[in-house]
């Protein structure tokens, strides 16, 4: 069904109610104003969030989208507008996070003159993007848009940009609903090769040292692989890990979890991937922060890679069994062929493999000195999880230490809980994002746990918690450092702490009021527990300062360049870096 | 070096649609993850469906190789990624312009040379010639050093088209 005689600032409207878009996070200008107009006039159900920077409307969206398993959505202008986005677009792409971007285009005539606020934003973010468009004509802008939302959350998801020039804007084109677009390339696929799964299945039910190692991937498949996942971890009684994109998939209080891998993964997790004889891999990429050195990449192991993207298979490691398809269809159809062929696990070589396991468990890895003087960051973070556990909690961070020990300590049971910035590792990611999960959730517990240099990266959208009454909570674990660049400086540049502490920071306290939200600060870990209590308690956005000890170190640390078995404890330190490894990033 | 890590050239043609901007995110694509680019041609193939065909000649490992052929098949605008050069060897030609200027002698050797390679004058003034040359890339690179000493004073080539042999299409 085609309608005629509909302007393009109406058609992108129209579009965007058809394909159940709730929320827009935006900020208005020159070149998108009459699609802001449309907003104002027209009749939708619509919600428009404002920020104050582009940057954090894309992370605000990107936090949606994680949260809700929707595509987030963000409309900002030509130009100035556009190339703000770019940091939250680059970073949506690494995490395959699922974006529609709309941006204002100076008018058709004008491009390609140096118009006032033209940028070539297909051009700037084609690198950054899943696919972007040009939109030169309206009677295109309704396909473009449907297409857009399919591309966008269809296979690996990512974010693209549809660019609209203000003419196109104005002019009368004709709308086409969603059901009448359908993509003439892009068609990825979703079900496994099953002769790839039967011989995955023999090769983890002939498995002596098994580990499942599941990503960001398993998210991205819906709550649906989180179960399937579960499932075939108690069918085979096997050992589960995860990237920090996948933390939730699998319940951190399950015994057969082993914490997180990887850099400041778990003593347990990085001996288990280095020792097992069948790695099964469920939607993650071999991220060189997982792998560490890769020739010393678990050397003895028959890999086996689930993934939506061919690009990802072979890319870093070598795999035996590469299957190409959709987490939970896979699994599906993995559990089904087990099942099928009545298989058991070793069970003498698995009682064994986890006694091996145990071993590494006793380590105690994620040991730290307590104190009663000054508040441990990793004491916070445990104080935070015991104090919020029992509530509907949803946690963004921002980037550095504390990330690291979000993800060590808070323990996530379930998907779409956690939202941190892993591929781009973007500093003022978290206070955007809870923005993002507060609108989708406005009745939740929604917290950003943060580092007091990151959350001045986009401090001023506090203004937009403030504005539409959203109750986010930014745990700012205060160390006075950028304290993972002062940890790299001590452990890798002899303890030259070059420009990495924060100096003149703001009262947190007052400047929250300054924002008309409320500001706590707790030094002593006395009254700690206290102070949190009233964090959950106050209805409205808080920020809270939390000042901590301001040396300590994230550990157990694989040193860049090192294997895991290479992994360090913190009293081992200083001498286990090698020169190769200090000039990897 | 092993087997899998020796460097290989492979041939890879891909069919896209014919839009704006399709032939910067394959070269955007080689760019930003450092593949290498040895000949890259591009023409429309078919006018009704707007799909243009691309071939690369490139090299690299074989991992690389396969990440090439992954990370081309993944663009939006791209229906299919064929690597001509993984069974025989393709079919490939490429078109080269060669500019002489020359007297005397050496004006006489590069027309005996141009009859040899079968190339075709299809300019010439009193002491210049232009020629024209088809065929497999080192056919034109032998051309070329050939006609070096001879006063070659330009050359324009179109890269490599590709087909693969025998009765199967893309
Ligand atoms: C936008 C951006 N710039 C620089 C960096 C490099 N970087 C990584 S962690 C970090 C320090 C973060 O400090 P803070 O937020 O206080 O967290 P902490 O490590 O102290 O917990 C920096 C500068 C980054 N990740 N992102
Ligand atoms: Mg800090």
């Amino acid at each position: 069904m085609t309608e005629n005689g509909i302007t393009g600032a109406e058609i992108v409207i129209r579009a965007l109610e058809d394909q159940g878009v709730e929320v827009i996070f935006g900020y208005p200008g020159g070149a998108v104003l009459p699609i802001y107009d449309e907003l104002f006039q027209r009749d939708h159900n619509i919600r428009h969030v404002l920020v104050r920077h582009e940057q954090g409307a894309v992370h605000a969206a990107e936090g949606y989208a994680r949260a809700t398993g929707k595509p987030g959505v963000v409309l900002v202008t030509s130009g100035p507008g556009a190339t703000n986005a770019v940091t939250g677009l680059t970073d949506a792409l690494m995490d395959s996070i699922p974006l529609v971007v709309l941006t204002g285009q100076v008018p058709t005539a004008l491009i390609g003159n140096d118009a006032f606020q033209e940028a070539d934003t297909v051009g700037i973010t084609r690198p950054c993007t899943k696919h972007n468009w040009l939109v030169k004509d309206p009677h295109d802008l309704a396909r473009v848009i449907h297409e857009a939302f399919y591309v966008a959350t269809k296979g690996r998801p990512g974010p693209v940009v549809i660019d609209i020039p203000k003419d196109v804007q104005f002019a009368e084109g004709s709308y086409v609903g969603p059901g009448n677009v359908a993509h003439r390339t892009y068609k990825p696929r979703v079900k496994g090769d099953l002769e790839k799964i039967k011989d995955a299945v023999d090769a983890i039910a002939a498995a002596k040292k098994p580990v499942i190692y599941t990503g960001g991937g398993v998210i991205n498949s819906g709550p649906a692989a989180s179960q399937l996942l579960r499932e075939l971890a108690r069918l085979t009684g096997y050992p589960v890990t995860s990237t920090l994109m996948g933390l939730g998939a699998f319940p951190a209080d399950d015994p057969q979890w082993l914490g997180m891998l990887g850099m400041h993964g778990t003593w347990e997790a990085n001996h288990a991937m280095h020792q097992c004889d069948v790695m099964l891999c469920v939607g993650a990429r071999f991220d060189d922060r997982v792998t560490g050195r890769l020739d010393a990449f678990s050397p003895n192991s028959t890999k086996i890679h689930i993934d939506i993207d061919p690009s990802s298979i072979n890319k870093n490691v070598i795999v035996d069994i590469p299957i190409v398809g959709d987490v939970a269809h896979v699994l599906e159809d993995l559990i089904r062929v087990w099942k099928a062929k009545v298989c058991r696990p070793d069970k003498t070589a698995l009682e064994q493999w986890w006694h091996e396991i145990d071993g590494w468990r006793a380590r105690n890895c994620l040991a730290y000195a307590p104190s009663r003087s000054v508040i441990k960051p990793q004491h916070a973070i445990e104080r935070l999880y015991a104090l919020t556990k029992d509530r509907d909690t949803y946690i963004t961070t921002e980037v550095g230490q504390h990330q690291m020990w979000a993800a060590q300590f808070f323990r996530f049971q379930e998907p779409n809980r956690w939202m941190t910035s892993g591929g781009l590792g973007t500093m003022g990611y978290g206070l955007p994002a809870a923005v993002g999960v507060q609108m989708a959730f406005p009745d939740s517990l929604v917290v950003d746990i943060a580092g007091e240099a990151s959350v001045q990266m986009t401090m001023q959208e506090m203004s937009t918690a403030v504005q539409y009454d959203l109750p986010i909570k930014i745990f700012i674990l205060n160390n006075e450092y950028m304290g993972m660049v002062r940890q790299w400086q001590e452990l890798l540049h002899g303890g030259r702490y070059s420009h990495s502490y924060s100096d003149s920071l703001p009262d947190f306290v007052k400047l929250a009021e300054a924002y008309g939200a409320v500001g706590i600060r707790a030094s002593d870990p006395a009254s700690l527990d206290d102070a949190i209590a009233e964090m959950i308690d106050i209805k409205r956005p808080v920020l809270f300062d939390c000042v901590v000890d301001k040396t300590e170190n994230c550990f157990p640390m694989i040193p860049s360049g090192a294997a895991h078995n290479e992994m360090i404890l913190s009293d081992l330190a200083e001498q286990s870096v090698s020169d190769a490894g200090k000039t990897l990033v | 070096m092993s087997a899998s890590e020796a460097i290989q050239t492979h041939t890879i043609a891909a069919l896209v649609d014919n839009e704006a901007g399709v032939l910067a995110r394959v070269i955007g694509l080689f760019s930003g993850r450092g593949y290498n680019i040895e000949s890259l041609t591009v023409a429309e193939v078919d006018a009704e469906e707007h799909t243009s065909r691309i071939t690369i000649v490139t090299s690299g490992s074989a991992q690389v190789i396969e990440q090439i052929k992954a990370q081309l098949d993944r663009l939006v605008p791209v229906h299919r990624v064929v690597d001509l050069t993984v069974e025989t060897v393709p079919l490939e030609r490429e078109l080269a312009l060669l500019k002489l200027r020359a007297s005397g002698e050496k004006r006489v050797e590069s027309l005996r040379l141009a009859d040899a390679f079968r190339a075709r004058v299809v300019d010439s003034t009193l002491n210049s010639f232009v020629f024209e040359l088809t065929g497999a890339p080192e056919k034109i690179n032998a051309f070329i050093e050939l006609m070096g000493p001879l006063g070659l004073i330009d050359v324009s080539r179109t890269g490599v088209a590709a087909i693969s042999r025998g009765a199967e299409p893309l």
